[in-house]
């Protein structure tokens, strides 16, 4: 058996990491080694996906709450509405944003993985690509809105939206009463990367 | 009844309560994910083969893997079936 | 075949060994068309190498949550899915 000495070491534990973490590093060393992949592409893309954060999708939705023409647009075409606004709204090739209104309320998962719209929402939180969630939020949706502290009305509509294609669905929550006084930019803070996925309300209250 | 492989989980029977708690994405997470997105961004392996790879897990693996490990073992899988790495070379190079 | 706004379908309930991205939960269900999106590459052939042409027609399906899974939802429910338009049936 021989060894080739002639390579960057082999990628060291680090405190506090599980074993998979040298695995997942060794395996960019591989690929940057065999030509498959340069350390900048990996790079620039760690920092883009550093940088997301559910900020930007509240900047649509702070928008579309005060401006009507723009709120046709993003649910006409939220890809569109968010270049508008000078957002990146990522490589999928199509974006939806579903309103809720006083009827219908929406709420998105993945049953069959984890699809999210990562570049307006930042990274999904655990829960969201959890066993639980995926079943649960067909299987009991009601109840699954009730332990996010969320209560809806007997007739008002729930639409759980299963992404399973390239489409990425963005939910435009409801405008919290009381909030005819705030700035754009105020109302923007008061939208939740969680009333994005539909499992909870803005609020005044917070 | 359908049957259903265990990726496939809408409706699977389960009344476990959702695990709120989060955590920040660890560096290997995010190396993982930006891995894949650098794959895909280059025409190596798109999204539907990392869905595929991942959907090849033995279930009990799949059920009990962190999310990031199911992309690794998907990656792993895939890479190898391209001949772009050798089976057993990742493992090979950790134990170096 | 293919569909417009409205238009009752159902989704088809046959095996498929390989990858692809219709639920189990919704195959053989009832619904109705709810958008016609753009048409995608398939993942279907995507998946294993492939470059996923012929595009395929994708469209948003809403289904009775009553009719798919076993709870009490309330009474207007639905879910809705992005369905391929290979896995839609017309319903007479």
């Amino acid at each position: 058996m021989s060894h080739d000495h002639d390579h960057p070491h082999a990628p060291l534990p680090r405190a506090d990491e599980p074993p998979v973490a040298a695995r997942v590093r060794a395996l960019e060393e591989l690929l940057v080694e065999r030509g498959v992949l340069d350390r900048d592409t990996i790079r620039r893309r760690i920092d883009w996906l550093v940088s997301r954060t559910p900020a930007d999708g509240a900047r649509l939705v702070a928008r579309a709450w005060v401006d009507e023409a723009f709120r046709e647009q993003l649910l006409a075409d939220a890809r569109g509405a968010a270049l508008e606004l000078g957002l990146d709204p990522g490589p999928s090739p199509v974006v939806v944003a579903l309103e809720n209104t006083e009827s219908v309320h929406h709420m998105v998962v993945c049953t069959l993985c984890s699809c999210y719209p990562k570049a307006l929402l930042g990274p999904p939180p655990d829960w969201y690509k959890s066993l639980a969630y995926r079943s649960r939020a067909v299987n009991d949706p009601r109840a699954v809105l009730s332990e996010f502290g969320v209560a809806l009305d007997d007739d008002v509509e729930l639409r759980v939206v299963d992404s399973t294609a390239d489409i990425r669905y963005v939910v435009v929550p409801r405008r919290p009463p009381g909030t005819e006084h705030l700035s754009e930019s105020e109302l923007a803070g008061l939208v939740t990367r969680d009333s994005m996925i539909g499992v909870a309300q803005p609020s005044l209250s917070r | 009844m359908v049957e259903r492989a265990v990726h496939d989980r809408g409706s699977w029977p389960t009344d476990a309560p959702i695990d709120r708690s989060e955590h920040e994405l660890a560096d290997w997470e995010i190396l993982m994910d930006a891995i894949v997105g650098a794959l895909g961004s280059e025409g190596v392996m798109n999204v539907d083969e990392l869905r595929r790879g991942i959907e090849s897990m033995p279930a009990a693996d799949y059920e009990s893997a962190s999310y990031y490990e199911r992309w690794l073992f998907s990656t792993e899988t895939i890479l190898t079936e391209k001949a772009i790495l050798t089976p057993g070379e990742l493992d090979q190079r950790v134990a170096r | 075949m293919t569909y417009s706004v409205g238009q009752p379908v159902r989704i088809s309930a046959r095996v498929h060994a390989g990858h692809h991205r219709t639920p189990a939960y919704v195959k053989g269900a009832r619904g109705t068309v709810e958008r016609v999106h753009d048409r995608f590459a398939d993942p279907e052939t995507r998946a294993y190498g492939g470059d996923g042409t012929p595009h395929r027609q994708l469209y948003l399906v809403g289904i009775d949550l009553r009719s798919v899974t076993p709870r009490d939802h309330g009474s207007r429910d639905r879910v809705f899915v992005d369905v391929f338009e290979h896995w839609l049936e017309p319903i007479e």
